[in-house]
């Protein structure tokens, strides 16, 4: 288990410093000099000879690329150009509400998956599982903001159950909540479409397994063997779609604040990159694929806790 | 067998009327009409006008074209790209190459298409080409690991040892013996990122990533008419309901491809 | 009484007859064997009497199990009975267990289906004492192993404890020892028949081997698609009246008639050869270890004889077989093929086929194309009448090469095979498990074409095999192969009537026999 733990944790190691050498070379080195390119065709030469000496761009590239990493270990993400204030707070204020949209969304995927998966996969052939099946086609086909505009025409402007969009701050947890709610809902429902028919599959596949056989010799009813011994096989393709969706709901999370005009990191780089503010998209994005990498490191883990055959013996 | 019917016809009509709109629309999208704006639809506007004044229809037809068009050159990329690197790693199992292939893989699988369409619009502006890229790039890793995996299995095969018995090497065993043999696979995977393509370029479209005006595309149409909702939704339900239909098409056309082509197909979702 | 009785049953899959008629019966303590070839529905009978069949089967007859008929029980009566009355050993042991519960948890959970009030530790307790008896003692085989960490024969014990934790009346083995080695085999029968002894237990043992069930059995049952053709006593070869029950005997102990004679020359030379894996490291910055899976193996292959190497899963026969082919380096000694190192000059005169006739060919090529590829050797395209004669020399003909490898049969797919081999007029023949996974009739058929082959062609062949009898039946000399090493070498009578080396002797008392007649 160690040994699996530090090989991964090694792997993770790797993955980080080529993701962030990639968004290094993308933002600071392809666009020519960052500093002329922010500040516009018209810019002064002295103006941008001073924006280069403010961004440290006179450094050269491996130390400019050290300092930037640096930084982001000690929470330093440098400051922002356009608004004059550390990245850091700004994306700490954003990042409260699209992480905690997508954790939501991830708990409601598999919270809805799961069930309708097994029951799916438990009713084989049946009325329940032609209908469910076929809504989850429905699923996977729906643009998830198209969905969430046609949520805030059905319960925020006809029914007025929610309002339309805005976000009151965690200071109102409950309030934050529902603010919450639709764009989760609108995230969670295509995703746990995708899910649900990895989970049937999945757990078909297992069903159909020689060790199910033996189950059923045993005396086990279909139904014990595919709680007691398909449902934790079947886990091992499961637990792989649900990381890979994760990164998927991050970036649907960013798409979704534009529909109901939540404060996020989606709005705050949709800005970034219509103002030229470079360092805010860079860092941004490197949260965004930390985020992505480290869902990954945990479902690796989480691998060796269904399957013993990772663990190998300790 | 009913799925494959209905998906392609789905997909046919979207198909068609993407290759119509280069001759003839109903309304010329490109006049923009205000005194005729956001009506509901009517006998004239099957789906009613636009902000502008604009057909809907007539936008939905130009629209599929974008849609349409980004998909399929992206699916192209990550298969043009992903097939022969996948091919390339089964071939040196366990080698560097290998290694370095499908790291290279996990690495790109941690930049959603969104991120990466993020990234070249702040070094490069938006545009549809963006699109076309960004989903590209991310379609690469889809198409190597699936076609690694085939691969692998296949390289066990005695008629693939066989074949280096008679002294073939692993490039033309690739292409003789392992290519044929994943191409269903393939098929039936491309569908499905095909689909997926015109979910993402509507996403990003919409959040102003993608197509450019004036180039008509749904994500577009439906980012403009969100303001609009509660004052006119057919001009947001009707571009939705091009992108739900032919992603359906196609799901269901990748679907029964799959059951008529070899049921025990292992597609990534 | 009688403990199962199976009354004509008959089995039908979605309206396609399969069992006719079947009627068995099977005594306390008695050792029912059941033989059959692919397609006899010996395994679909035995399925029936646990009703573990697959969708859309309909069954008629009875099926008597400790006085109650199985074919009207309810699904709940059924699960009641599968495990407690009956138990059942499969032939797959690597994907029999579930491979992320502990064999000790599997083991109980027989126990704690049936006795939903016993503790967790005492049915631990339980399915330890039943895993002891199956010859996996605690203090080796702790309950806490998951099936990864075992080998193929343990495993099959964990199946068997499985089976017989609730000491049932009635075991049905389907196949318990095709996938193991001959030692495993040998020693998962005994334990068996001990069981069978011990409980006065009832077994029906199902097998495609005559000589693994002649061994054993009390009586013996023969089926033929889909139907019992002749039961008789432990003494069957003697009794026999049926022409297909004689047919099964004659084949399993065929041999072909060869005439060739060897030459003194050697035309292949094997010295020393050495063949090591890089193992994965153990820690990260230890030095890799390496396993020696072939350790200074040397040996000949005169021009026209038959050389057989046997040996058990793992001993280096697999490795050897490819470096000889060339697919695999060597760390060490000389391969020489007519006086040359094998490389691209010589490479022509050697051709290979392999055990599965339905892995052997791509699914997508014609057979035309198929049996042409080693003129890749050559250089140039095979000729029309170049692949016709091929086929024709096994037994097929002109018209097949337009077919695609999904029409034609296991037997049909290896005489395919063999025209690949062919059809560059090579000198050896390497057959790796060439007949292993063919029924014992079509086996005949194909030993008797190499013997034809090799008088008519003047062939060498290198045979590797797991199967003795396969190997004493067509080979003038032989090899025995263990831990990468060559332990004994001599002519294939000597070798097989006075061995010397005690690894032999083990594997030779350990292979089953057919009765003499």
């Amino acid at each position: 288990m160690l040994r699996y733990a530090i090989k991964r944790i090694g792997s993770l190691a790797i993955s980080l410093i080529v993701a962030s050498l990639v968004i290094f070379a993308c933002i600071e080195v392809i666009p020519g000099d960052p500093a002329s390119f922010m500040l516009g065709i018209n810019a002064q030469p002295d103006t941008v000879a001073a924006l280069r000496e403010e961004l440290g761009l006179n450094a050269s590239l491996g130390a400019r690329y050290l300092s930037w990493v640096t930084g982001m270990l000690s929470g330093d993400f440098g400051t922002s150009y356009t608004y004059r204030s550390p990245v850091a707070e700004i994306i700490g204020d954003r990042l409260w509400i699209s992480l905690p949209l997508a954790l939501i969304a991830l708990g409601l995927t598999v919270l809805i998956a799961f069930p309708v998966g097994i029951l799916a996969a438990t009713k084989r052939g049946s009325w329940a599982d032609m209908s469910v099946m076929g809504a989850t086609q429905l699923g996977i086909a729906i643009p998830n903001f198209w969905f969430a505009m046609l949520m805030v025409l059905l319960f925020a402007i006809n029914l007025r159950w929610f309002s339309a969009g805005g976000f009151p701050g965690w200071e109102h947890p409950l309030a934050a909540l529902k603010a919450l709610t639709l764009p989760a809902i609108a995230l969670a429902l295509p995703q746990a479409s995708i899910l649900a028919r990895v989970m049937r599959s999945a757990l078909l596949d297992t069903l159909s397994e020689d060790y199910i056989r033996t189950c059923r010799a045993k005396g086990l009813t279909q139904r014990q063997a595919l709680w007691r011994h398909a449902l934790r096989n079947a886990m091992i393709p499961v637990l792989t779609i649900i990381g890979l969706q994760f990164s998927f709901l991050l970036a649907g999370a960013i798409i979704i604040e534009n529909v109901f005009y939540l404060p996020g990191l989606g709005r705050l780089v949709f800005q970034a990159i219509s103002q030229r503010d470079l360092i805010m998209v860079e860092s941004v994005v490197f949260l965004l694929v930390f985020a992505v990498i480290m869902v990954n490191f945990a479902v690796d883990l989480a691998y060796a806790w269904v399957d013993p055959r990772l663990r190998g013996r300790s | 067998m009913r799925n494959l019917t209905f998906g392609l016809i789905l997909t046919t009509i979207f198909a068609i009327g993407a290759l119509v709109s280069f001759v003839w629309t109903p309304y010329d999208v490109t006049v923009l009409e205000i005194a005729n704006k956001l009506k509901s639809p009517t006998a004239d506007h099957w789906f009613g006008t636009d902000h502008f004044g604009r057909d809907i229809f007539s936008m939905i037809m130009v629209g599929a074209r974008t849609s349409i068009a980004v998909a399929i050159v992206a699916v192209v990329i990550g298969m043009g790209l992903g097939v022969p690197l996948g091919l390339a790693a089964a071939a040196r199992k366990g080698s560097l190459l290998d290694e370095v292939i499908m790291r290279g893989n996990d690495l790109i699988f941690a930049f959603p298409s969104l991120l990466i369409a993020i990234l070249i619009t702040a070094i490069f502006g938006p545009s549809a080409v963006n699109a076309i890229i960004a989903i590209g790039i991310f379609n690469i890793p889809v198409f190597a690991r699936l076609t690694r995996g085939a691969a692998l299995s296949l390289w066990t095969r005695d008629y693939v040892l066989a074949a280096r018995v008679a002294g073939k090497g692993a490039t033309r065993i690739s292409v003789e013996h392992i290519l044929p043999n994943v191409a269903n696979l393939l098929i039936v995977q491309g569908t499905i990122q095909f689909s997926l393509g015109i979910l993402a370029e509507a996403a990003l479209s919409y959040v102003g990533l993608g197509a450019q005006p004036p180039t008509p595309s749904w994500g577009r149409m439906l980012a403009d008419a969100q303001t609009l909702i509660a004052l006119a939704p057919h001009v947001a339900l009707f571009p939705g309901f091009a992108i739900l239909l032919t992603v359906l098409g196609l799901n269901l056309a990748g679907d029964g491809l799959r059951d008529v082509l070899d049921p025990k197909l292992r597609v990534l979702r | 009484m009688t403990l199962l009785s199976i009354e004509n049953l008959s089995l039908s899959i979605r309206g396609i007859p399969i069992l006719r008629d079947v009627s068995l019966s099977l005594n306390h303590g008695e050792i029912l064997g059941v033989i059959g070839e692919s397609g006899s529905g010996k395994s679909l009978t035995t399925f029936s009497v646990l009703q573990l069949l697959p969708s859309g089967t309909t069954c008629q007859g009875r099926i008597n199990l400790l006085g109650g008929d199985v074919l009207t029980k309810s699904e709940q009566a059924l699960c009641a009975m599968r495990g407690r009355d009956v138990g059942m050993v499969f032939q797959e042991p690597m994907t029999a267990l579930n491979p992320v519960q502990t064999i000790g948890a599997q083991v109980a959970e027989t126990i704690l289906i049936h006795e939903p009030n016993t503790s967790k530790v005492d049915a631990m307790k339980r399915a330890a004492h039943a895993l002891t008896r199956c010859e996996l003692p605690q203090y080796k085989f702790p309950l806490s192993r998951y099936p990864h960490e075992m080998s193929g024969g343990q495993r099959q014990r964990v199946v068997i404890a499985m089976a017989i934790a609730l000491q049932p009346k009635l075991l049905i083995a389907d196949e318990p020892t095709t996938a193991l080695d001959v030692t495993t085999q040998a020693e998962i029968l005994d334990l068996l028949s001990r069981l069978v002894r011990e409980d006065d237990m009832g077994l029906m043992l199902i097998s495609h081997d005559l000589a693994v069930v002649s061994d054993m059995a009390h009586r013996i049952a023969i089926m033929k698609n889909g139907e019992v053709v002749e039961e008789g006593g432990a003494d069957l070869h003697r009794t026999m009246t049926h022409p297909y029950t004689k047919a099964l005997f004659a084949a399993s102990s065929h041999q072909p008639e060869r005439n060739a004679t060897p030459e003194d020359k050697p035309l292949l030379e094997i010295n020393d050869a050495i063949r090591d894996y890089t193992l994965p490291r153990k820690s990260l910055f230890g030095a890799a270890d390496t396993f020696r899976a072939v350790d200074n193996v040397s040996f000949q292959i005169k021009r026209g004889e038959s050389l057989g190497l046997v040996g058990e899963s793992g001993c280096g026969k697999s490795t050897l077989t490819r470096a000889i082919l060339g697919l695999e380096p060597l760390q060490g000694g000389t391969i020489l093929l007519d006086g040359q190192p094998v490389g691209p000059a010589v490479r022509r005169k050697m051709q290979v086929v392999f055990q599965d006739p339905y892995g052997s060919f791509n699914p997508r090529h014609k057979v035309a194309r198929l049996v042409s590829e080693p003129f890749h050797l050559v250089g140039r395209k095979a000729t029309d009448a170049e692949i016709d004669e091929a086929l024709i020399s096994v037994g097929l003909t002109p018209a097949d090469k337009t077919k695609y490898i999904h029409e034609f049969s296991g037997g049909q797919r290896q005489r395919i095979a063999i025209a690949r081999a062919l059809i560059i007029k090579p000198e050896l023949i390497v057959l790796d498990e060439a007949v292993s996974a063919l029924d014992v009739s079509i086996r005949a058929q194909i030993l008797d074409l190499l013997a034809d082959l090799s008088d008519r062609f003047g062939l060498t062949y290198l045979f590797i095999s797991h199967d003795l009898s396969v190997v004493r039946a067509i080979t003038d000399r032989c090899l025995v192969m263990q831990s990468g090493k060559i332990v004994e070498e001599g002519d294939t009578e000597r070798l097989f009537t006075a061995p010397t080396h005690p690894y032999t002797q083990t594997l030779i008392a350990a292979a089953p026999t057919l009765p003499e007649p």
